[in-house]
């Protein structure tokens, strides 16, 4: 079964200087009880997917084409009051900066009490469980804590109730973005470690947004590469991190200072920039910036399979190149 | 050689309202740090969230006050310096923060955002298009981004935008609260790379806060471990990662994730839940979650101890003679 499950999703932003697009022909599933990640430089549409998959867009955005189905449902047709009542229940969401998640000026025992309310239990009750999923989460003096307000804890506990307050309503769908980024490394792992538990009991799937390739190649089951604003590649964490097939995913690989064994004060790079989504250049959307450019690179080309599951958009697997 | 920053067990206070924790009345977020950092020299801050990290770096900047201790910068003590002095301070002492977006009013342009420091320093008399365009290039932004707003960024974006206003009048010491959380791993090496130039030409020092231990053990000098608002271990950054002494270091280290789905990785795990500061624990703070904990570890207090290049508190430090780990 497929949870979530996007087809050729398109979605721009107007601007003075014209359309940017944003995402193109973006397709992705998440399917049942998985974890799959999404990794990608800044600004190449992680955080637009994910307002699009909500629908809780900019309002200079629009969706120019495509589906995304939840559980069959196609999110983007749906009435607005239907699609309110899925998000927070449904579907969840973690955001990348904690704030955005709490009301400044409500205590967390208070908002954690708040979205119970479909709940028919007492207060006494919700406060219980709020303080057991704070628990869940490593916040120490739970009960006690639940008095205070956000501004009183640490960037990284704010996160960590961010995501109790996420899994609370035992979602089908958690959607996370950039959430450990906070966090400790011993914290991280001990995130990860639970929601892969969490995962598992509520049975859930999680979409995951990460810079952290450590962190992705721990907790996720499956990867997406995107650039800017195109999936470049996708398959088992496995495949895609030992043997990429598409030359951005192998730079990105190359660049973690996870894999530079001596100490550098010089990290590697990709050279170059991420193109104009304004006015897009024709052909391979990486080709500016790839080594291994070649003729044919001028036509775009389309996401092909690699190995069984594994695809990735580049003329080179056409070619039967070693990837 | 002086250090351009001396600080001597500084004691970050916070008082706490009443209820529940009537019985607190404060908390010590930073309690009794002491470090230095050379001019031109890289340390990180490492350790927990909640820690205190940032909490330490506001004070050093001048946006906490520090109850107790020190804080030297050139040999002049910053510690209850009068708002009129520090503001002149603020060219050479500049904090990035960790919140990106939060942190950039939303009401301003990008090129506001960067040239603002020249207006709050009073430095007129400069062509601001032209100072725009130095820094976005500076930081790797095209000049268009000169008439974006906050919302029309994406996060990493927005983190280049606040290196370009931290550096934009040429600070001697630059405190960078998680600079590189958030941006993939190109751009973080571009940012990286670009502080060390920017430190070599311009003789910048760097305080960095940062959760990425790659990161750390890449690019600074000196490294602190901290837990519960103190230094656990302190050093020479090659020293601490290649033989760490303090189990929460250990732990920390361990718990690195390897961008290798494959990867055999040998984790020390912590017990328990990270304990709060209301309520410190007695002896060793750490003793609740260390895995090497004895009986006296949570009666007595560990005193500091400098051990070469590096120092540690801790009962019972890993020892590193014939190249393995042996607690105790
Ligand atoms: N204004 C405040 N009032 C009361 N308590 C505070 C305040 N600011 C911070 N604290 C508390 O001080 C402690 C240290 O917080 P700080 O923000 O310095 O942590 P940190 O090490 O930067 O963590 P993170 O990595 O999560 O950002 C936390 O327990 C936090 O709840
Ligand atoms: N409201 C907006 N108006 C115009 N451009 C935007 C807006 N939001 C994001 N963008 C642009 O869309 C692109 C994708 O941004 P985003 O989805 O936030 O990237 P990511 O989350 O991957 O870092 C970037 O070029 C960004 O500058
Ligand atoms: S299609 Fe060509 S330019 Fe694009 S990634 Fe493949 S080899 Fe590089
Ligand atoms: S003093 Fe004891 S409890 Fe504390 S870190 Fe050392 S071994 Fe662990
Ligand atoms: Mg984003
Ligand atoms: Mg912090």
């Amino acid at each position: 079964m497929t949870v979530l499950d996007i087809q050729g999703l398109s979605v721009s932003y107007g601007t003075p200087r014209g359309e940017l697009r944003a995402l193109r022909d973006v397709s992705l599933s998440v399917p049942e009880r998985k974890i799959v990640g999404i990794v990608g430089e800044s600004g190449c549409g992680k955080s637009t997917l994910i307002s699009a998959i909500i629908r809780l867009m900019a309002p200079n955005a629009r969706v120019r084409s495509g589906t995304v189905r939840f559980n069959g449902e196609d999110l983007l047709a749906l009435p607005e009051a239907r699609m309110r009542g899925l998000r927070g229940t449904e579907i969840s969401m973690v955001f990348q900066d904690p704030m955005q998640t709490h009301n400044p000026v409500l205590t967390v025992g208070r908002q954690m009490i708040d979205i119970q309310y479909r709940d028919k239990r007492s207060k006494a009750d919700k406060l219980k469980r709020a303080a057991e999923m704070l628990a869940l989460v490593g916040i120490p003096d739970a009960s006690a804590r639940l008095n205070q307000y956000p501004f009183e804890f640490s960037g990284g506990m704010r996160q960590r109730i961010a995501i109790a307050m996420a899994l609370m309503a035992r979602p089908s769908l958690l959607i996370a973005d950039e959430p450990t980024t906070a966090l400790d490394a011993t914290l991280e792992v001990q995130i990860i470690k639970r929601l892969r538990e969490l995962q598992d009991e509520i049975g859930c799937s999680i979409l995951f947004i990460s810079h952290h390739l450590g962190v992705i190649a721990e907790l996720c089951d499956e990867v997406v590469v995107m650039y800017a604003g195109e999936v470049v590649e996708a398959g088992s964490v496995r495949d895609v991190f030992h043997n990429p097939a598409h030359p951005y995913t192998r730079a990105l690989l190359e660049c973690d200072p996870g894999h530079i064994k001596e100490k550098t004060r010089n990290l590697p790079t990709i050279p170059g920039n991420i193109p104009d989504l304004v006015s897009l250049p024709g052909g391979c959307i990486f080709a500016d910036r790839c080594p291994q450019r070649h003729d044919a690179c001028t036509e775009h080309p389309v996401l092909s399979e690699a190995s069984a599951g594994h695809r990735a958009a580049c003329h080179l697997i056409k070619a039967g190149a070693p990837a | 050689m002086s250090a351009l920053l001396d600080i001597k067990d500084v004691v970050v206070r916070f008082a706490v309202r009443g209820g529940v924790f009537s019985s607190a009345g404060s908390i010590d977020a930073v309690s009794g740090v002491s470090l230095s950092i050379e001019e031109g020299k890289t340390y990180g801050i490492v350790g927990e969230s909640g820690s205190g990290k940032t909490t330490l770096a506001r004070a050093v900047a001048g946006l906490h006050h520090a109850s107790e201790g020190s804080i030297l910068y050139r040999g002049q003590e910053l510690r209850d310096l009068p708002e009129a002095q520090f503001r002149k301070l603020r060219r050479e002492i500049v904090m990035m923060f960790q919140d990106p977006i939060g942190s950039l009013s939303p009401r301003l342009s990008v090129k506001s955002l960067i040239t603002e420091p020249f207006r709050i320093q009073g430095m007129k008399g400069r062509d601001l298009d032209a100072e725009a365009r130095r820094l976005l290039a500076m930081v790797g932004l095209p000049p268009e981004f000169a008439a974006r707003y906050p919302y029309q960024i994406s996060g990493g974006q927005a983190r280049r935008v606040g290196v370009a206003r931290a550096l934009a009048l040429d600070p001697k010491l630059l405190i960078a609260d998680e600079p590189t959380a958030g941006l993939d791993v190109s751009i973080q090496g571009e940012m990286l790379n670009l502080l060390a130039r920017l430190q070599d030409e311009l003789g910048l020092a760097i305080m960095i806060i940062t959760h990425n231990l790659n990161v750390v053990r890449h690019i600074t000098d000196r490294v602190g471990i901290m837990y519960l608002g103190k230094l656990v271990e302190e050093g020479e950054t090659d020293t601490v990662f290649s033989a760490p002494r303090h189990p929460y270091t250990l732990a920390l280290l361990a718990a690195n994730p390897e961008p290798d789905p494959d990867a055999q990785l040998m984790r020390i795990e912590l017990q328990g839940e990270p304990p709060s500061i209301l309520n410190r624990p007695t002896g060793c703070e750490f003793h609740t979650r260390c895995p090497f904990a004895q009986a006296r570890c949570s009666t007595d207090v560990p005193s500091w101890q400098v051990a070469g290049p590096a120092a540690h508190r801790c009962h019972l430090p890993a020892s590193w003679e014939q190249d393995k780990v042996c607690p105790a």
